[in-house]
């Protein structure tokens, strides 16, 4: 098995993406990782390669001649852009009146704007990890597997459950990164659909679901016993809500 | 580009056409191809000229190059949808290099590499390409693309991996 380590860390201190202090951290850990050491051999080879092959390939002439035709070839300003600018400006002045409107409405919602935020981002990891075909970290309906491999990375204790039972087959578990934090993700199956679960630590008290949907995903997203669960699908809304209710007894 | 007055049109040539390389660069490995870079980095930036009163300042070559990437994304999904759900395939390198044609072409390093990454699912190719290729730090890359850092660096590890795969296979004149 690889290094946990090897997707994040070693690519960014291979990178100079890493602060002074976790870079120093990380040459720690490759003085006894060998896997980590091997890679960055295989990275630095890699790059020399890359380097040495030239595979950077710059505009063609023929393409900058086009783009400087077009830029050249017309009088910047024409007497028939004249009612044209008052249409603009007539557009500009309809999209500022629903920007103030706008304004006020999440105003008022402030309370709940930055749950609504945190719901889109995860919304957007959602459908991030279906593009991309990052369903799962770790493919496994063992309870036991799952969690020993969540908890590791995640840093705390994840509460991991199947509902095979209950219609919600546990498909296995993977790591995203929310707002710059470390979150779980479990992920369950619903009539061949996909839901993501994700969990983190809080401070904040327990609160009651509250419900949304984005880009066609709908989510759910509670919070108990100082963690906070997010569960997102493009299922049925019942069945997200079935899915908390099943968590939260579980716990 | 009638866009633009002349004034916008003077900052335009100095803020955005320096970056025509790094667009046509990145159309070309999106694309796979020059004839089509060539035309939809064409597209892109009489598109940036459009756009360009709505840019504020900043960083043009990130500005510009989102806006190539989403250009070659509308032009993928239009005319080579299947290119888009293409899976990350760790065996996939191996399966191309299999074949005697392929073993034949990739008769030195550069062929290697430019197959090896042109065979990776797009939304990995654009981040090695836009790291390797175009230095971007991980902060631009997420801008352009619009995935989470933490992303960014999974997607170039396993880039990465796969690349150095094809590489070290083919070194050995052939293929488990």
């Amino acid at each position: 098995m690889r290094c946990a380590f090897a997707d994040s860390l070693l690519q960014g201190y291979f990178d100079g993406e890493l602060s002074d202090r976790r870079a120093t951290e990380f040459e720690r850990h490759l003085r006894h990782c060998v896997q980590c050491s091997t890679e960055l051999v295989d990275l630095d080879l890699l790059r020399d390669r890359l380097q040495l092959t030239q595979l950077y390939e710059p505009a063609t002439a023929s393409l900058r001649r086009k783009i400087n035709a077009r830029l050249h070839a017309i009088a910047p300003t024409t007497p028939a852009s004249q009612p044209r600018l008052w249409h603009w400006l007539a557009v500009a002045a309809a999209l500022l009146l629903v920007a103030i409107l706008l304004g006020r409405v999440g105003h008022g919602l402030r309370g709940d704007d930055y749950q609504a935020e945190l719901a889109g981002e995860i919304v957007d990891a959602h459908a991030r990890s279906l593009q991309l075909g990052l369903i799962t970290g770790i493919a496994s309906n063992d309870e036991r597997v799952v969690k020993e491999w969540l908890d590791g990375r995640a840093g705390f204790a994840v509460p991991v459950r199947d509902f095979a039972n209950g219609g919600f087959a546990l498909k296995g578990g993977r790591v995203d990164v929310i707002e710059g934090r470390a979150v779980a993700v479990l992920v369950y199956e619903r009539n061949r659909r996909p839901i993501n679960v994700f969990i983190w630590r809080t401070r904040e008290p327990d609160t009651s679901a509250r419900t949304g949907s984005r880009q066609g995903y709908q989510w759910v997203d509670w919070r108990r016993g100082k963690m906070e669960f997010c569960a997102v699908s493009d299922a049925n809304p019942v069945d997200l809500e079935q899915l908390h209710q099943l968590i939260d007894s579980s716990a | 580009m009638s866009e633009l007055g002349l004034e916008d049109r003077e900052r335009f040539e100095q803020l955005v056409l320096p970056h025509v390389d790094a667009a046509f660069n990145l159309a070309r490995w999106l694309l796979r191809g020059r004839t089509d870079a060539e035309d939809v980095a064409q597209e892109a930036l009489f598109r940036a000229c459009r756009f360009f009163r709505g840019f504020h300042g900043g960083d043009a070559r990130a500005w510009l190059l989102q806006i190539v990437r989403n250009t070659c994304y509308t032009w993928l999904e239009k005319n080579r949808p299947v290119e888009l759900s293409m899976e990350f395939d760790e065996e996939l390198h191996l399966q191309t290099c299999a074949t005697p044609e392929t073993l034949a072409i990739a008769s030195d390093d550069r062929k290697r590499l430019t197959l090896a990454l042109e065979t990776l699912p797009p939304r990995f190719r654009e981040v090695l390409v836009l790291r390797e290729l175009e230095g971007c730090s991980y902060k631009e890359i997420a801008a352009i693309t619009s995935i989470p850092i933490g992303t960014v660096m999974s997607s170039l590890s396993r880039a990465r991996r796969q690349l150095y795969s094809a590489l070290a296979n083919s070194s050995q004149g052939a293929c488990p």
